[in-house]
């Protein structure tokens, strides 16, 4: 039978989600990042003054501030090549109706609505975004729970902000956090309030929609004490001919008792660099759940950490890495344990194809007086060919006798046994390989809502085909 | 109806040791072929050697499914002509689940048919049908939503085979002693099994060590293997005496074990 040629060289290169539609931006800065750039950004958002001098300093800090080295190949990001600011529409839509029509048009493309009809037919759920998006609105506005972009949170939700941006990851923490904190625009703004459990999942799609727009969005999420949100992103990008820089911050802060679970499934084009600072504190008794999922980029530089501040916090990271040719996935996780009864779970799954490079970079720390810490780390590496490469970082720093930190890895390959064992039962060796890779990562699939499940068990079929024979 | 024709196949090792010797057997649909044999004669990798195992080589011979040559054929390809093969010891697919395989598996073969098209089984289909499967095999419920072969027992294991083998409705269907493992009872649910699939629409070829499976799927051949060959053949009557007198009137000196 003739099966379809796949040029291996081109997997997640021409992969479907590479395609733009033309933005006709409200606004840009222009090429280029100057203390000019940093002050037009503040005033066309008309921001309050504390959040100009904070861009400020962030500039400043971020001119002092060298490349890091000890990751990813980073020498090639020009930053005098990229625009820093794109103001895409003039005011936020309040509607799915309302959204530009290149815009709406984008996530059609995406297929989210209908891919996910077309995927769950039968399996009796609808997904319908748009019913979803108002009745969601309502009901959350009703609970008092705030959910939006991060420009209109800082209008209109000032003190909150004011009291958290840039607490949890300063921008002194890296070069890049000092440059979002210079340029950010856009990212979401969460505030849940004490006692309450938003069952459904909330959900924001970003995507870079111009060339050589860095995208530096910024998230704050506030969960008040024995709250509970579960926080999703998903992104697909464009791809374009030049790299493109996505440098995002994300800080979270979850109260006595409270819970928050950010799930985030990135699929940047190969030829983005995606580095982002993700931090939360989890303070007394509070949990806060990390699922990362890493697909696309050309180095992705990500360790979701977490601060249990608290007595008795409880910290999990999940994450799945896929590096595939020219691709190289640097990720990880760090758990800071600073009080008594803390624990962790740190579950780390890579797969490496084609030249492709994946790692986990860890931290496990456990200060002094945090007694009586437990943590659990977890690291399965799956390469598919010879060429390609699985590293592992793990560093475990302990102040406290009793604590009980553990660290597991294995790196595997696909058995041949096991690839017969499903041809046989009439499954092509690709297809047989992709479902080795599902089962792979399965652990942490099972935990996405269904349709990122889906649409992630998508993603590595489109991966894994031609990468085989 | 189908028709598998084995001519004089010859299967070695990648090292070059042959361990098949020359075989000729002819199945067709309805007819249920049983091979005994001892241990290390070379059973399995004939049945690997049918399916297409790439640890082995086709050292002289032919297979042909319906006049057409197996041989250049993957896999998946003879699977999708209607091939299966029950294996001795299945492999375990951590993280996919019974239910999601058998799905999967139904759909590539579906897609064969369809001549690369997809066409997947409808969600309430695939329900009926397998729940119609795992009632007539027993098997329980749960296993469905296990992940395949994943710390299954032996016994678990062969059910599940000879499920699939219900649901991908093979046309020649080899087990390699889907017996072993089974306890008394659930060898008669599943031999029943088979032999309710045995038809017009399916052969099989039956390698087992002991009779009783033979009570229920009723062989029109019985082919006794030793060092490579088939060194005797007959009816059910000759599995029975093979039973009472073992294997040493067949084993010409120095067999098994002369490489
Ligand atoms: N991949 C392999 N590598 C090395 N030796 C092998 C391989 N496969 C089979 N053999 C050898 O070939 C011989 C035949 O093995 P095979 O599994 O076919 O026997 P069998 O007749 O099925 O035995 P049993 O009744 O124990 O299942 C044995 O000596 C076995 O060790
Ligand atoms: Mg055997």
């Amino acid at each position: 039978m003739a099966k379809p040629e796949t040029d291996v060289s081109q997997i997640g290169r021409d992969y479907k989600y590479g395609f733009h539609t033309t933005d006709k931006p409200a606004f840009s800065t222009g090429r280029g990042l100057t203390r000019e750039v940093v002050e037009t950004i503040s005033a066309q958002k008309g921001e309050p003054g504390w959040m100009l001098e904070r861009r400020l300093q962030a500039y400043e800090h971020f001119l002092t501030r060298p490349v890091p080295t000890w990751g990813g190949d980073l020498s090639e990001i020009d930053f005098d090549a990229m625009f820093y600011y794109v103001k895409p529409i003039e005011n936020q839509a309040e509607s799915w109706e309302e959204l530009p029509p290149d815009i709406k048009q984008t996530w059609d493309r995406l297929g989210i609505p209908e891919a996910e009809k077309k995927y769950l037919a039968g399996v009796g759920a609808q997904y319908e975004s748009e019913v979803v998006y108002h009745k969601l609105k309502e009901e959350l506005t009703r609970r008092g729970v705030v959910f939006l972009d991060m420009d209109s949170g800082l209008r209109e939700h000032e003190e909150i902000v004011r009291e958290h941006f840039g607490n949890i990851v300063p921008f002194r923490d890296n070069k890049f956090a000092a440059l979002n904190t210079a340029v950010w625009s856009g990212g979401s703004f969460i505030y849940v309030p004490p006692g309450v459990k938003v069952e459904m999942p909330l959900q924001a799609y970003f995507r870079i929609n111009a060339e050589n727009m860095g995208q530096f969005e910024r998230t704050l999420i506030v969960i008040d004490e024995n709250a509970f949100v579960h926080y999703v992103e998903g992104c697909t990008a464009p791809i374009y001919s030049s790299d493109s820089l996505h440098a995002a911050v994300v800080e979270i802060i979850v109260k006595p008792g409270g819970r928050c679970r950010y799930t985030t499934i990135q699929n940047w084009s190969t030829n983005v660099y995606n580095l982002v600072t993700k931090r939360a504190v989890a303070q007394e008794n509070a949990t806060v759940e990390w699922v990362d999922g890493n697909l696309g980029s050309k180095l992705t530089m990500k360790y979701p950490a977490i601060w249990l501040t608290g007595e008795g916090a409880h910290g999990e990271v999940l994450s799945i890495a896929f590096a595939g040719p020219g691709q190289h996935q640097d990720t990880g996780a760090k758990a800071v344990h600073m009080a008594p009864n803390t624990t962790s779970l740190i579950t780390a799954k890579s797969i490496s194809r084609g030249g492709g490079r994946a790692g986990y970079r860890g931290l496990v720390s456990v200060a002094n007086g945090a007694r009586g810490a437990k943590s659990k780390v977890v690291c399965d590496a799956l390469i598919l060919d010879e060429e390609s490469r699985s590293d592992t970082y793990p560093t475990i720093r302990v102040h406290e006798s009793d604590a009980d930190v553990g660290h597991e890895a294995t790196v595997s390959k696909i058995g041949e046994e096991q690839l017969f064992y499903l041809m046989s039962r009439g499954l092509s060796e690709s297809e047989a390989s992709s479902m080795i890779v599902s089962g792979f990562v399965e652990p942490i699939t099972k935990e996405l809502p269904l349709e990122y499940a889906v649409e992630m068990n998508r993603l590595i079929q489109l991966q894994m085909e031609g990468s085989v024979g | 109806m189908a028709l598998l024709e084995i001519k004089d196949l010859h299967v070695a090792l990648n090292d070059g040791t042959e361990i098949v010797k020359g075989i000729d057997l002819t199945v067709r649909s309805g007819e249920v072929h049983a091979i005994m044999g001892p241990n290390a004669s070379g059973k399995s990798t004939l049945a690997y050697a049918l399916m297409g195992h790439p640890s082995y080589k086709i050292s002289g011979g032919d297979v042909l499914l319906d006049g057409e040559s197996l041989l250049p054929l993957g896999a998946d390809e003879r699977a999708q002509r209607g091939l299966f093969l029950a294996f001795q010891y299945p492999y375990a697919v951590p993280g996919v689940t019974v239910s999601s395989f058998l799905r999967s598996a139904m759909n590539a073969l579906r897609k064969a048919r369809a001549d690369g098209t997809d066409d997947p089984i409808p969600i309430p289909e695939f329900r009926k049908d397998l729940a119609a499967a795992m009632e007539h095999l027993k098997v329980p419920r749960e296993l469905l939503g296990r992940y395949l072969n994943d710390g299954f027992s032996g016994g678990e294991k062969k059910r599940i085979e000879i499920l699939q083998m219900a649901l991908l409705r093979p046309q020649i269907a080899v087990l390699d002693e889907t017996d072993s493992g089974l306890d008394i009872d659930a060898l008669k649910t599943v031999a029943d099994g088979v032999s309710d699939l045995v038809g017009p629409e399916m052969g099989a070829i039956v390698i087992t060590h002991y009779q009783r499976i033979l009570n229920y799927i009723h062989p029109d051949f019985v082919h006794v293997f030793a060092g490579g060959r088939f060194v005797a053949e007959g009816d059910a009557e000759l599995a029975k005496k093979l039973e009472s007198e073992g294997y040493d009137a067949y084993l010409p000196e120095g067999i098994p074990g002369d490489g």
